[in-house]
């Protein structure tokens, strides 16, 4: 009982932000319609794409549309959840300009932590629901076979694809304290990895399958769970049983992202290291 | 550790004995800092340059103290008041706040100290004042009880009533400097920093939080340690005054001692209904030490020099009007660049 309450009390300066964020971003409703229907655009937009793709070739690297859906859904439904709820660390550089980043400094949480539950866009429910929907389809039409593999490998993809996007999130964020104008940069890898992660990696080039498949273990998220769910074989350098291997792939992604943060950090405060 | 640094101390704070030391029990220095140094690598054109902000700050201050801590744009205020929160690392000295070591026990700390940044707001800027309280008495983790006994106190003393359902965004700068002062002190903080607490408020607003502070003091011991441009902050609220030039400590004191030091002078300026020569001739009581600046329209408007330490401006003006009808006066305050200024000369 006890230990329930202090780990409550320790939520509670989280929950308490989160709430008042949501609460604000739904008081007006027009505007929040508004937000979720451009936000539903882009995401089927997206989709949109791979399908007039597909209206041109019948397969590609190896795999069929339906399965390219499966690809994409798990994707993008981990990375519009990343994104709802570590997006903002794009603010970043407005805080450090506006010198607002030193009020996290006077309050007794982690500064990392307090960054991540600053805000919440709930907008971006709407594209994961596009995700949520092709992935669906893709379960449905695709020929996963409902085995214990699947039921195991779905779960762990998704939430093992939710972090490691959320790590590279963190990993972005703590380089702006060096670049401070270098969203831009960042993004490239942030967004780029995300239409990385929504392709299949057979057609990448070996640089890219260095640079997406490890580095920004991006192949992880998707591709290559999907790739062992469908009991497919994996191209070069990418064996379809490092699907299983998508939790290494978060952790290897957070860890990249706090060191990077821990390193931003040490910058801002002038050097501790 | 505490004696050497107690020795090495400047030692020439006039307030060191007299200060409400009302925790006879704590007499821990609130904050002491030991040749507390950081530098800066600017970009100097193609040059890079090493930049001294804080150089070799020495100084304790004591429980209950109410200190100003001044300076010119650029004199290392801010530098100080970054290094004393954990904000920024030193790059040299050592610094204990509230006995705590700022950057390592930062989250310790921050449940002792509460900071006002006069030009940064730490509100929610979208959301109601009484919604940042909540989340603020959260973050601070507060009771139920703590939280809205506080809560009602700092509102009845800092007149929040009449907005606190109003978004931040929407309040004037003067409700808003309250409600940010109130955000600070919600937690009731041993050590409360304001860094330009006053600035841009109308006379009446800064009267208020003036006085708001001076009863926060007086009823909770608080510790108040406020950078300002504001001449009359200092002289309302401070006992000590520090004073900080290109990052050197050069003046720890009252303030008579840093008029005396300085020899600032106040000015009174008077309108009258019709042109006089000079006021301070012929001599006459209430005006020994005025002196007479300067005329305009003809004797219109004069500008009095007097010397705060030996009469006040509601004596000369009594003089003044003695001699002639006054319609309207303003009284002008010793810069507190011009004060620096002449400190910096003086140590030359």
């Amino acid at each position: 009982m006890a230990s329930t309450r202090t780990s409550g009390s320790r939520l509670r300066p989280y929950r308490a932000v989160l709430a008042s964020r949501a609460r604000s971003q739904r008081a007006y409703r027009t505007n929040f319609a508004l937000d979720l229907g451009s936000s539903l655009l882009v995401g089927v937009v997206e989709l949109a794409e791979v399908w007039v793709l597909f209206t041109n070739v019948t397969a590609l690297g190896g795999m069929r549309f339906n399965q390219i859906l499966l690809v994409f859904g798990l994707a993008d439904l981990a990375f519009s959840l990343a994104d709802l709820s570590f997006g903002h660390l794009d603010n970043l550089p407005d805080f450090l300009r506006a010198g607002t980043l030193d009020a996290f400094y006077l309050r007794p949480q982690p500064i990392l932590l307090q960054l991540i539950t600053s805000d919440i866009s709930l907008r971006r429910l709407a594209r994961a629901g596009v995700g949520a929907a092709a992935l669906g389809v893709g379960l449905a039409t695709s020929g996963v076979p409902w085995d214990v593999r699947t039921l195991v490998l779905l779960p762990l993809g998704l939430v093992s694809g939710y972090a490691t996007f959320a790590g590279l999130f963190v990993w972005a964020a703590g380089l702006q304290f060096f670049l401070l104008d270098g969203s831009e940069m960042t993004n490239a890898f942030v967004y780029g990895g995300r239409y990385a992660a929504t392709q299949p990696a057979s057609v990448w080039s070996r640089p890219l399958k260095l640079v997406f498949g490890f580095f920004f273990p991006m192949a992880f998220t998707a591709y290559l769970p999907a790739v062992t769910m469908l009991g497919l074989p994996g191209p070069d350098w990418l064996p379809a049983w490092l699907g299983w291997c998508a939790p290494a792939a978060a952790v290897w992604s957070w860890l990249m992202g706090l060191l990077c943060w821990r390193w931003g950090l040490r910058h801002y405060q002038g050097g501790g290291g | 550790m505490s004696s050497a640094i107690d020795t090495s101390a400047t030692g020439t704070s006039a307030t060191d004995n007299s200060a409400t030391d009302n925790s006879a029990t704590d007499n821990s220095a609130i904050i002491e800092a030991d040749g507390l140094t950081r530098e800066f690598r600017v970009r100097d054109g193609r040059h890079r340059r090493l930049l001294t902000a804080v150089d070799g700050l020495t100084v304790r201050i004591g429980p209950g103290e109410a200190v100003g801590y001044i300076g010119a744009n650029g004199a290392g205020k801010s530098t100080t008041i970054k290094m004393l929160t954990g904000i920024l690392v030193p790059t040299a000295g050592r610094v204990l706040t509230c006995g705590l070591r700022p950057v390592q026990d930062r989250r310790r700390l921050a449940r002792q100290v509460g900071v006002v940044f006069g030009q940064r707001s730490q509100l929610w800027w979208d959301l109601p004042v009484r919604e940042s309280f909540r989340i603020l008495a959260a973050i601070h983790a507060l009771t139920r009880a703590e939280e809205s006994d506080r809560t009602a106190e700092l509102v009845e003393h800092l007149e929040l009533g009449g907005f606190l359902s109003v978004p931040v965004r929407q309040l004037s700068l003067g409700q808003r400097m309250r409600a940010e002062v109130a955000a600070a002190l919600l937690h009731s903080p041993r050590l409360v920093i304001l860094d330009e607490p006053t600035i841009g408020l109308d006379v009446l607003s800064k009267q208020r939080l003036r006085e708001f502070l001076i009863s926060e003091r007086r009823l909770h011991g608080t510790t108040l340690l406020l950078t300002t441009h504001d001449m009359g902050d200092v002289e309302r609220l401070c006992d000590r005054i520090l004073v900080i030039d290109h990052g050197r400590l050069a003046y720890d004191g009252d303030l008579p001692g840093l008029s005396r030091t300085v020899g600032a002078e106040r000015v009174l300026v008077v309108d009258l209904a019709d042109p006089l020569p000079d006021l301070t001739l012929p001599p006459a009581p209430g005006l020994d030490g005025v002196r007479h600046l300067s005329s305009e329209g003809g004797g219109l408007r004069q500008r009095l020099a007097f010397d705060a330490e030996h009469t006040t401006a509601a004596k000369v003006l009594a003089a003044v009007s003695e001699k002639a009808e006054v319609l309207d006066l303003t009284v002008e305050e010793p810069d507190i660049e011009d004060v620096v200024r002449r400190i910096y000369a003086a140590g030359r």
